[in-house]
């Protein structure tokens, strides 16, 4: 225990002495929660739309007028020619182009239907989604309110209509930030986890302060021992950090106590920093390290539920996802955070967490040898 | 009782393709309280043998025993006896002088004040600069923390793997001082180096070279094996001497020695004949001497024979 106390001692000392470490602990929170959950946004704004309008009627300037009136399209051409729309489209200057033939209102009013035609650059394929998606929604309203016009009598429109009207629970706004910034802040402990203790290790490792180590009694548990616990400190005053931005930028207040998301967060840390190490004793510079923990991070994003929902993967992806632990903690973060789960409702995850620490830590721990 | 004994130590790197080895069934013995040099350029196999004896590296065959403890069955108990100051300055940077004694010594359980007594004269050199960082120190200083921190929890043995590399000539002459100090406390010190001077402070020198030890004597000893008669001959134009020096049939070996060439005559009735034939060539400016051998003429000798 003497010994243990001696190494975390001489641990903090390094950390505090840096003043680079310091600051990166201190504003990658800051700036990754202040900044990112506003431009990692779902929704689709700002979608430049071309209409090729060949009919100048009034229900054409209706029609236009209702979908630029929402928000989320912008006229940006103009025009009567589709040739000329599909230009606008090729230089950038369109994403969609919505083409309205001349017989539009004449043939709404005289046949009771008429077509449009939608086409859209699929380049980027979530905003071409989205955005005719939004178009066609609109049209259906349009396509409603007219028919609402016209059909007097019967009074009852002869045809069964299905509407559907949605509540949005745990999250009534829908507001995506309520669920992005949890999730944000689960990639920055697992980052904080990973990189920093991997570098550390592989440090003492370059400039051969480990071998000075090793000569000496000191046992491999206490040194690894001496390593984790100044990082987990650290992870859990991020996270402190972290939950205070989210509370005073963003108003989110979680449903669920503290506690719970503590109570995880520790146990997930052990998981990560346990990861941190087994990668330390497989590289040999800090290059090697960061390397590792880069690709290995990556993955951890793209799979872990962030940005995309693991529902929608591959099965082979699903199956990827049961191995990655940052899967769990975002998964943790938004029940506790948005529903209010409980310790109870978690124990599954405490559980699987629980199992990641004890693999990882004794896969590290069994590599990690004092002599070669 | 000898303080480390080796026995057909064999250690090799790397897969039957491009296998190395390192060491090629290594036997020595050191002597209690005696400071053994072990001699030889780079590549030999020094800090290998080294990281052996100081249990970081385990061998493919062969035994060590270091103060009575074996280094594979009982390392633990080894690393509290031994210290042990790698080639490379291997001591936190950014940890103060202070700070890092200190640390090396409450992971050894001791402190500072109990063992000053043993440090002091080298303390004492760098005490002014204590709360200084490690990484800001000089060479010298950097050497003689790294001693104080290897010396702080008073070892049996102290393993020293090239201490005065990359140090000038006037540290290197205190250090060696202060290895005589610590001797004189009953210390076994085991010590590498590539500069055969230095050879000559020990009291029993080994010679590596690619993983074979030549020749294991005294200082003196080695000196006195040396058979052969030498000669250091001087003139104009060096370049062009040796080359004579070498094609002569007389001569077993000729070799630049400062400002002279050494020449390695193969038997003592030839020394007349090698002397008439130079000076009978037009070298102008010659100049030619007997010389004894020192211990840098006998390495040379035994790293060209074998």
């Amino acid at each position: 225990m003497r010994t243990l106390k001696f190494l975390l001692q001489k641990e903090f000392r390094q950390i505090f002495r840096d003043p680079s470490i310091i600051r990166l602990i201190f504003m990658m929170p800051v700036i990754q929660l202040l900044i990112l959950p506003w431009a990692a946004d779902y929704e689709i704004k700002n979608i430049k739309l071309s209409v090729v309008d060949k009919d100048h009627s009034d229900y054409s300037r209706q029609l236009i007028a209702q979908v630029t009136s929402t928000g989320y399209f912008q006229l940006a051409v103009y025009t009567n020619s589709y040739p000329e729309a599909l230009e606008q489209v090729e230089s950038g200057n369109a994403d969609l182009i919505l083409e309205i033939p001349s017989s539009f209102e004449k043939e709404l009013i005289k046949e009771d239907e008429s077509t449009l035609f939608l086409a859209m650059n699929a380049i980027d394929g979530v905003k071409a989604n989205l955005g005719s998606a939004y178009l066609q929604s609109i049209i259906q309203d349009f396509n409603k309110e007219v028919r609402i016009e016209w059909i007097q009598f019967p009074r009852f429109s002869p045809e069964t209509q299905i509407e559907i009207t949605s509540s949005n629970w745990f999250n009534p706004l829908m507001n995506y930030k309520y669920f992005m910034v949890p999730g944000i802040l689960v990639i920055l402990l697992t980052m904080i986890g990973t990189n920093l203790s991997s570098i550390n290790i592989v440090r003492e490792k370059e400039i051969g302060t480990i071998e000075q180590i090793n000569v000496t009694p000191v046992k491999k548990f206490h040194f690894i021992l001496g390593k984790l616990l100044p990082f987990w400190l650290i992870g859990l005053v991020v996270l402190t950090i972290g939950l205070f931005i989210s509370w005073a930028a963003y108003g989110i207040v979680p449903v669920g106590s503290f506690i719970t998301i503590y109570a995880f967060a520790a146990l997930y840390l052990f998981a990560v920093l346990g990861l941190g190490l087994l990668i330390s004793t497989y590289a040999q510079t800090q290059q090697q390290a960061m390397l590792l923990s880069f690709f290995i991070m990556m993955v951890f994003i793209l799979l872990g539920g962030l940005y995309t929902s693991i529902d929608s993967m591959p099965d082979w992806a699903k199956w990827v996802t049961r191995f990655n632990p940052v899967s769990y903690f975002i998964e943790v973060m938004r029940m506790v955070v948005l529903k209010g789960s409980g310790l109870i409702d978690i124990k599954r995850h405490l559980l699987i967490m629980f199992g990641f620490a004890v693999v990882l830590n004794s896969w590290a721990i069994i590599n990690y040898r004092k002599r070669s | 009782m000898s303080s480390i004994s080796v026995k057909n130590i064999i250690k090799s790197y790397g897969k039957k393709k491009d296998k190395v080895i390192a060491l090629n069934d290594i036997s020595f013995e050191v002597k209690e309280g005696e400071i053994f040099g072990i001699i030889g350029p780079d590549g030999a196999g020094k800090t290998s043998l080294f990281r052996i004896l100081t249990t970081l590296l385990l061998a493919d065959s062969g035994t060590a025993i270091v103060d009575g403890l074996d280094v594979i069955k009982e390392f633990e108990k080894i690393r509290k006896r031994v210290g042990y100051m790698p080639g490379r300055f291997s001591l936190y940077q950014d940890l103060t002088v202070k700070e890092n004694l200190d640390f090396f010594a409450t992971i050894f359980n001791t402190s500072i004040e109990e063992n000053y007594s043993l440090i002091k004269d080298i303390y004492l050199q760098i005490e002014p600069f204590k709360d200084r960082r490690a990484g800001k120190l000089s060479g010298g200083m950097k050497q003689k923390l790294a001693l104080s921190c290897a010396l702080i929890h008073r070892p049996v043995v102290l393993f020293l793997d090239e201490p005065t590399t990359g140090v000038d000539a006037v540290s290197r002459k205190e250090f060696w001082e202060m290895l005589k100090g610590l001797k004189a406390q009953g210390i076994t010190i085991l010590v590498s180096t590539p500069y055969m001077d230095e050879a000559m402070l020990c009291d029993n020198v080994a010679l590596l070279q690619k993983g074979k030890v030549l020749s294991i004597n005294t200082p003196a000893g080695v000196i006195t094996d040396f058979k052969y008669p030498l000669m250091a001959v001087k003139a104009k134009g060096m370049l062009p001497l040796l080359e004579q020096l070498k094609a002569m049939e007389t001569v077993k070996d000729a070799y630049p020695f400062g400002e002279y060439h050494h020449v390695v005559i193969k038997n003592e009735q030839l020394v007349q004949q090698v002397r008439d034939t130079l000076s009978n060539s037009s070298l102008s400016d010659l100049q030619m001497k007997r010389v004894e051998a020192d211990i840098e003429d006998c390495f040379i000798d035994l790293m060209k024979e074998k």
